[in-house]
């Protein structure tokens, strides 16, 4: 059985005439590394002081933790260890043969426990979230506290949620799906350019500024002869379906019972929630706290990183 | 005969278990076990009746089916599994135990053209983890994997939530693109709240496996599929 605890270094491949791309305020990892759990190999992102206290973070669906590279420095300035992994099938992890939220619930865990035992603080973002909140209400022993960044779903819109499922289903979603699968091993994504790719993933994040999504194209696809590629496992496709629906999710936050911090941007985008203020005060757990923003859309942590770095310093306290 | 099949990064074991008794006139037959189960080596008693071919299919991590690593079993995938196994056979009967009766429900409601007929049996995993989630448990050492049913699969599809108006979607679908006036059979004597709800459904029918074999040989291929 393979150990979760063993640490594999991340081989990092040296891209010849990588185009070099910065974007103001981002910083590659201060360390790279592996943690095995369950058998899937995940790459683990770190910034800040490897002796300070931990900070979990999780990524959303179609992200990967190198999304993080702006917003996590920042909280790594207040002196956080920040340590953030790739999703089973996104960034340098590995390509799983299955996924399901239990099987993030499960990595979250392993890479916890990567970085020392006891509770520690987390935050998640959109399907980072959700997980998170999964987390949190399953071994409330292992969270200290916990922060939500546009991550409690309210309402049947979840283009992230591929490896979930939606209950809505129309005749020929199933089979679209299925025919998905059956061309699945053979699939790969498409390859463009740095631009290219940028291009396209605007047209999901239409708020975020395309000099950031070129930046991205750097960090989180690899550079194939043939072009650019996202690293995502193409199995995973946005529109999944099945049995999930949104209360389940958020019928564990009420019962929370830990330092609880929502941040909702209610700009409305392709891969936002829809989730309104109201849906999320009625649920709020005791002494839970509720952040709207109304101008800014589902990832505020790129949109307004200082902002929202300043406010969850302030909401997770003193590290030591 | 075993043929091995892909689906995604998983190679399931579809084993031949007879020829038809038929000279191929009727579709096969493809049984689908129950959860933690793996397919009989022989055609089961109850399936003796069947004029066609008997095909059985190991569900992933279950039999001599590929164990995927960490888990993350959904029935949707595994209907996919199932899918490999019609895409393999072309138009079939389904006949499912337990797990394999929820996810021959779904197969029929998804590929309501290639699957002509499904009978859902009383085996393990019938109820799955009821209408909505429990207290979700979530194992801090990774789990000891020796070999089929894969543990992962035992934890996880105990615990799939099967809400009545999901599967009675699945049934509709069934009932209304299959053409069949009888697209799916209900022999499971123990009846958890989906089926319930399933056999409450126009084109879902209650009756014994005998019956419902009987019926679904002389039901007719989708024009398409005949074609």
């Amino acid at each position: 059985m393979l150990d979760p605890s063993v640490k594999i270094p991340v081989v990092l491949e040296p891209l010849e005439d990588a185009e070099v791309v910065t974007y103001l305020g981002a910083q590659a990892p201060s360390r790279q590394r592996s943690v095995v759990s369950h058998g899937v190999r995940l790459a683990v992102h770190e910034w800040g002081d490897e002796a300070a206290p931990p900070l979990l973070l999780a990524h959303g669906g179609f992200d990967f933790g190198r999304t993080f590279d702006v917003f996590a420095p920042l909280l790594a300035a207040g002196g956080w260890r920040v340590a953030v992994w790739d999703h089973r099938g996104h960034g340098d992890s590995d390509h799983a043969a299955l996924y399901s939220w239990e099987t993030d619930v499960r990595d979250a865990v392993a890479v916890m426990d990567s970085l020392g035992g006891g509770a520690i603080p987390v935050l998640g973002h959109s399907k980072g979230g959700g997980v998170m909140v999964q987390l949190a209400a399953s071994l409330p022993h292992r969270v200290r506290q916990l922060v939500n960044i546009d991550g409690l779903p309210s309402r049947r819109n979840f283009p992230d949620v591929s490896d979930h499922q939606r209950t809505k289903m129309l005749a020929g979603e199933a089979a679209a799906w299925l025919d998905h699968r059956r061309n699945a091993i053979h699939r790969k994504r498409k390859p463009g350019t740095i631009d290219e790719l940028a291009a396209r993933r605007g047209r999901m994040n239409p708020r975020l500024r395309h000099e950031w999504l070129r930046y991205l194209v750097t960090v989180g696809a690899r550079r194939d002869p043939d072009g650019w590629r996202w690293k995502i496992d193409p199995v995973i496709r946005p529109g999944g379906f099945g049995p999930w629906r949104p209360e389940w999710a958020m019928n564990r936050v009420p019962g929370l019972s830990i330092p609880f911090l929502a941040l909702l941007g209610v700009q409305p985008e392709p891969m936002g929630w829809g989730t309104r203020p109201d849906d999320v005060t009625a649920l709020l757990p005791a002494g839970g706290r509720l952040e709207v923003f109304p101008d800014i859309g589902h990832f505020l942590h790129i949109e307004q990183p200082q902002k929202v770095a300043e406010i969850v310093l302030d909401f997770l306290g003193d590290p030591r | 005969m075993t043929v091995t099949l892909a689906h995604n990064k998983v190679r399931l074991a579809l084993h031949h278990l007879r020829d038809g008794a038929d000279g191929g006139g009727v579709r096969p037959l493809l049984h689908v076990h129950g959860l933690g189960e793996r397919s009989p080596d022989e055609v089961p008693e109850v399936l003796a009746s069947w004029p066609g071919q008997v095909w059985a299919l190991d569900l992933t991590g279950h039999g001599d089916s590929s164990i995927p690593a960490g888990g993350g079993y959904s029935c949707e995938v595994l209907m996919g599994d199932a899918d490999s196994a019609v895409a393999h056979l072309g138009p079939v009967t389904v006949y499912g135990r337990g797990l394999g009766g929820y996810v021959a429900l779904l197969i029929a409601g998804a590929r309501p053209e290639l699957v002509r007929g499904a009978v859902i049996d009383d085996g393990p995993g019938l109820t799955g983890g009821g209408v909505e989630p429990g207290t979700p448990f979530v194992p801090q050492q990774p789990l000891e994997v020796t070999g089929t049913p894969d543990p992962y699969a035992l934890l996880e599809l105990s615990v799939d939530v099967r809400p009545p108006d999901y599967a009675t979607t699945f049934a509709r679908l069934a009932a209304t693109l299959s053409g069949l006036d009888v697209a799916v059979a209900v022999a499971a004597r123990f009846r958890p709240p989906w089926l319930t709800a399933v056999a409450n459904e126009p084109g879902v029918h209650g009756m014994a496996v005998a019956e419902a074999l009987a019926l679904f040989a002389a039901s007719p291929d989708a024009p398409a599929a005949a074609g």
